[in-house]
């Protein structure tokens, strides 16, 4: 479904990665691995279409992702090294713009339903600025359980997460995995989700 | 369209719950527009005479106030980013960003210049135009600045780089919205000033957006 084909990487003068294939499909997912600095980040923002590669072409269905923009974002969720939340408004209020800019409705119950499972059950109604840094990111990756894209593209998804929300995650991906979604992800721990290849940059 | 509603009620209800940003633009413009008849003192006349163009210049920096974080908050904290990748259009999401920048800081600035007119010993007629001259000139200088707030986007020093690259763009909008309360006074009629500060208008509500867009992705990059 998702392919690139000969990506090259240009940061400044310096070739983070040259001639780059990967490919996910249905019920698959790549991790991504390299050392600080080897291009993960910046291999994932050409993933999500958020910055051009310097060579080759990413596909989506067969079809470069430059022509099928629309019905490719309407598939992604991309998360980055910032949460892209707002401090002064409420885990509930965060979710529901978030889907807003996803161009999906999000039922109240379902966003309730969400926080809840990640352990935010009290905490939905205060800003999130009063949160902690590891429970801002559940904030975030609640967005995960709420959103029906196929293909998830996670950057460092397990930063500041305690051991119960590591294994909530690692369960969230799996299902989403086993329900014919597909991932791409970076970590530097070792995963224990099924149906995963590894992307050594 | 659902986004871009999504975006202007997130930005309104964000200034609502941190009032001081827009109180800071608005209490600016009072404040300098204030100063120039309590320094020159009361003579008619003159407050007359400089009124449109003190009062234009006062709003013209009261919008400047807000621009820089126009799109840097976005931009910290990862949002400009899923903007980005939203299946709606970016253009259209940042058109809904200047919007709720004209609704927080241009709209009160319209509707507080009457109150502050009346110091200059305006009449009713010259208020009327003055308010329907920043009726159609703030949402300009919320425009062109979304460019310039684009461009300046994460470069270093970029509040006064905004100023030096905004400023000069926004003196047709000075010219025509001030020229238009002063041939008022002068009893020439305000037809002509409004018509072409409406035309600038119509003509940068199409084209700035797509230049802040441009710019914004370039800054994403």
């Amino acid at each position: 479904m998702l392919s690139a084909h000969g990506l090259t990487c240009v940061r400044g003068d310096r070739r983070l990665f040259v001639g780059l294939d990967l490919s996910v499909d249905a019920g698959e997912w790549l991790h991504v691995r390299g050392e600080n600095g080897a291009g993960k980040t910046s291999l994932l923002r050409l993933l999500a279409g958020l910055s051009q590669p310097a060579e080759g072409e990413i596909r989506w269905c067969g079809q470069p992702i430059r022509d099928t923009d629309s019905t490719y974002r309407q598939n992604l969720l991309f998360f980055g090294h910032h949460g892209a939340l707002k401090e002064d408004l409420t885990a509930l209020e965060n979710l529901a713009f978030a889907a807003a800019m996803d161009g999906v409705e999000l039922q109240e119950s379902n966003a309730m339903q969400a926080l809840y499972r990640f352990g935010l059950k009290g905490r939905e109604e205060l800003p999130v600025r009063v949160l902690s840094a590891g429970q801002k990111r559940r904030v975030m990756l609640a967005r995960l359980a709420t959103r029906k894209a196929k293909l998830w593209v996670l950057d460092e998804p397990f930063t500041a997460l305690d051991v119960k929300a590591v294994e909530l995650l690692s369960v969230l991906i799996s299902e989403h995995v086993a329900g014919g979604g597909m991932a791409v992800l970076t970590s530097h721990q070792t995963m224990p989700i099924p149906g995963g290849r590894v992307v050594q940059l | 369209m659902n986004a871009m509603l999504a975006i202007i009620r997130r930005d309104l209800l964000m200034v609502m719950r941190r009032k001081s940003e827009v109180l800071t633009a608005l209490f600016f413009f009072v404040i300098v527009s204030s100063l120039f008849p309590l320094g020159i003192g009361p003579e008619p006349a003159l407050l007359r005479k400089i009124a449109p163009g003190v009062l234009w210049v006062g709003a013209l920096l009261a919008t400047m106030l807000g621009l820089q974080r126009m799109f840097a908050a976005d931009h910290a904290d990862g949002t400009l980013e899923q903007m980005a990748i939203s299946p709606t259009p970016l253009v259209l999401l940042v058109l809904g960003k200047i919007v709720a920048h004209w609704l927080v800081s241009g709209l009160p600035l319209v509707l507080m210049a009457p109150v502050l007119g009346i110091q200059f010993d305006l009449d009713t007629g010259a208020l009327g135009v003055l308010m329907l001259a920043l009726l159609l000139g703030t949402p300009l200088l919320s425009l062109i600045g979304a460019i310039g707030a684009a461009l300046t986007l994460g470069v270093r020093g970029g509040g006064v780089l905004l100023s030096l690259l905004v400023l000069p763009l926004y003196v047709p909008a000075l010219i025509f919205g001030a020229g238009a309360v002063e041939s008022h006074i002068a009893g020439l009629g305000a037809g002509g000033h409004l018509s072409l500060l409406a035309a600038i208008l119509v003509m940068a509500a199409f084209f700035a957006p797509w230049a802040a867009t441009a710019a914004l992705r370039i800054a994403l990059e």
